[in-house]
């Protein structure tokens, strides 16, 4: 290395860097490997199996949204896709007894992923923005009705099913119990995380970085921005078709929901909650997500509607998701005054939450009214049972809403207070360094 | 020896139109050659037709002799033209490390790669590193292009400009909206930057126009109007009642 490189450039990693480095994937590894020995239920088995399946899904979305700059509105098509090639692949193989086991199977889902990527990318990369989004709604609604239609391949309504335990075993893993599910999607989970990490530090990922940036100036350092684009798609189908492959793998069917809107949105949701500008944020939102899915569906009947809002307050409130409000937090930490914010979130904790609490309220009542107007109006949400027909609780929930709301508006601007002056400080140190 | 940048006989309407009537140019290999013009003149269209961000109605364009009119822009990069932006375009969100690094990939045959570590090129890092040694930006190596000064963000174009290595050069306005010493900095940046290349440059200060150039050629209302020395075009009465004489008056 020349002198200049030594002066001028980014130093290079050390040793101890790079052993920290290589220690974080160690540690993912070695945490993967004992989860189910910490929690080992039947129930938390299957939950890890669907976190690790939207880590990939959400990761392989990111490389459109987060990297590339471009929203895609199908990202189902590929993951669909792949899981039903994989029911199909299942099914053959094991008819013709075929020595392939089902480690490798997710393969068959990826390439599939990829394939379709490949064929119908060309087109609809072609432009950025608008036009992108616009295409990939269509194709998603193409092949979603498609699933519908064509029976002898996608089985209806009914979906297809297989059996993963008939196949050729290696090892004697038969895939019939969830913990050897659960391995083999935390095995491929850390390989796709490791795989689409490294494409980030690669020319192409870089340049994607520059596509999402100004498509135009990178014509005019020699680079086709169409052609970064459809690399970039087809990346992120690949990876979305090993994800579809794992969830077809865990259920043991496809089913046309595999391909709809709804997932596409869900993983939409799960990215960009999870923050886009960091490569770990969809790692984040995958595991929030699900989590909150899975627990918001026990708590109370219209989930989806708690869910929509808590997107809605992200895009308003916290663009960069939640790793970005994490992240806003590291100068802070360097500096020092972190525990200057700290207090004015306590203080806006509380009225933030009666706030909540009062349109929980307010949400339920009205829920029971439209929806079931003739249940009984003794409900129950969040753990908590409540008289929805009582004027009292009406009252309650208007007095917390508005009362909550006035009050941690107030709060809300001493956070912004507290966050100016704890700023000006490492602000400052910037610009002397 | 061929031209390194022709133009002829180059016509661009915008529907019923006309912006470049009839423009007939020619840049030698090695030449500083400033093109002028009051303003709406076409200087800009005339950069973006040679850069292949429009393809001329008609005429053709030729870059040390091969026709590259109707080719896309980055077609025409990778042939050795490289052009920088009046209002300036950087990759906002990205490190001036990253903008630089991103401008020199392709010349060091990197493509499409998705298998290399772009942590580990020798060449890239190198070249990025003279770059932005060059363009004095060392210390803000690490901050997002979006967050320099206005005249960083300049600097930082004319990087991006010349760190592919192109040996035709098109500058479109580098100093517009400089400080007198912003100004003075930046045309011994660009002098030091295109030695031994091509430079086609667009500039209203006259004083950077005469003293850089080696020939000046004179654009108004789509059509060269003369093409000389400097000395040639200080003397030219059609560019002093055209141009020079209304910037005197």
């Amino acid at each position: 290395m020349s002198e200049i490189a030594t002066r001028v450039a980014p130093p290079l990693p050390t040793a101890t860097e790079k052993l920290k480095f290589y220690g974080m994937w160690v540690t993912a590894a070695v945490v993967l490997v004992l989860l189910p020995h910490v929690f080992g239920s039947g129930g938390s088995l299957t939950t890890f199996s669907l976190i690790g399946i939207s880590i990939i899904f959400s990761l392989s979305y990111n490389i459109l949204l987060g990297q590339t700059g471009l929203l895609s509105f199908g990202p189902a098509v590929y993951y669909g896709l792949g899981g039903f090639l994989v029911i199909h692949a299942i099914n053959i193989i094991g008819a013709n007894k075929l020595p392939i086991p089902l480690p490798v199977i997710p393969l068959i889902g990826g390439l599939t992923g990829l394939l379709f990527a490949a064929l119908l990318g060309w087109v609809s990369t072609k432009r950025s923005g608008t036009a992108f989004a616009m295409i990939s709604l269509g194709v998603a609604e193409l092949i979603a009705s498609s699933a519908l239609i064509l029976r002898t391949f996608f089985g209806g309504e009914a979906g297809v099913s297989a059996n993963r335990t008939k196949l050729f075993k290696l090892f004697g893993f038969s895939f019939g119990p969830q913990i050897q599910i659960y391995y083999l999607v935390a095995a491929w989970t850390l390989i796709a995380v490791i795989a689409m990490y490294a494409l980030t530090r690669t020319p192409l990922g870089r340049m994607c970085n520059a596509v999402r940036d100004n498509p135009e100036r990178v014509q005019f350092v020699g680079y086709n921005p169409h052609v970064v684009r459809y690399l970039a798609f087809c990346f992120s189908g690949f990876f979305a078709g090993i994800a579809g492959a794992l969830a077809a793998i865990n259920f043991e069917i496809a089913n046309s929901a595999y391909l709809g809107a709804a997932q596409s949105v869900t993983v939409l949701f799960a990215t960009y909650i999870g923050g886009i500008g960091f490569f770990i944020g969809p790692i984040v939102g995958a595991i929030f997500v699900t989590f909150v899915s899975l627990g918001l569906s026990d708590l109370t009947q219209v989930w989806q509607l708690y869910f929509g809002l808590i997107f809605i307050a992200v895009v308003l409130f916290a663009p960069g998701g939640i790793t970005g409000l994490l992240m806003m937090h590291r100068p802070l930490l360097r500096a020092g005054t972190l525990p200057q914010v700290l207090p004015s979130y306590l203080e806006a904790l509380m009225p933030t939450l009666a706030m909540l609490a009062g349109l929980v309220l307010a949400l339920e009542t009205i829920v029971h009214y439209t929806v079931n107007p003739g249940d009984d109006s003794h409900i129950k949400a969040f753990g908590i049972s409540f008289d929805a027909a009582s004027p009292y609780i009406w009252a309650m929930s208007a007095v917390l809403l508005v009362g909550g709301f006035l009050v941690a508006r107030k709060s809300w601007v001493r956070v912004g207070e507290a966050w100016d002056k704890a700023g000006a400080v490492p602000r400052e140190e910037d610009v002397t360094a | 020896m061929s031209a390194a940048i022709e133009l002829r006989e180059i016509k661009k309407s915008f529907g019923n139109i006309p912006i470049l009537r009839d423009i007939n140019l020619s840049v030698a290999q090695g030449e500083r050659h400033a093109l002028i013009g009051p303003n709406g003149a076409g200087k800009s269209t005339t950069f973006n037709l040679i850069s292949g961000y429009f393809a001329p109605t008609s005429g053709t364009v030729k870059l040390r002799g091969e026709v590259v009119s109707g080719l896309p822009p980055y077609q025409i990069n990778r042939r050795g033209l490289s052009r920088s932006f009046q209002v300036t375009n950087v990759f906002a969100n990205m490190s001036v490390w990253e903008n630089l690094r991103c401008a020199v990939l392709w010349s060091t045959g990197q493509r499409y790669a998705f298998w290399k570590n772009i942590d580990n090129l020798p060449e890239v890092r190198e070249r990025t590193a003279q770059i932005l040694s060059d363009i004095h930006l060392v210390a803000r190596r690490d901050v997002p292009a979006g967050l320099l000064t206005y005249a960083e963000q300049r600097a930082l174009e004319i990087g991006i400009t010349v760190a592919g290595g192109a040996d035709v050069i098109l500058l479109d306005e580098p100093t517009a909206g400089m400080s007198h010493a912003e100004t003075e900095r930046a045309v011994a940046l660009i002098r030091r930057l295109t030695e031994g290349r091509t430079l086609l440059i667009v500039e209203h200060d006259m004083s950077v126009v005469f003293g850089l150039a080696d020939r000046i050629s004179v654009l108004v209302y789509g059509q060269i109007i003369a093409s000389g020395t400097p000395q040639e075009i200080r003397g030219n009465p059609k560019v002093k009642e055209a141009y020079l004489g209304e910037e005197a008056a």
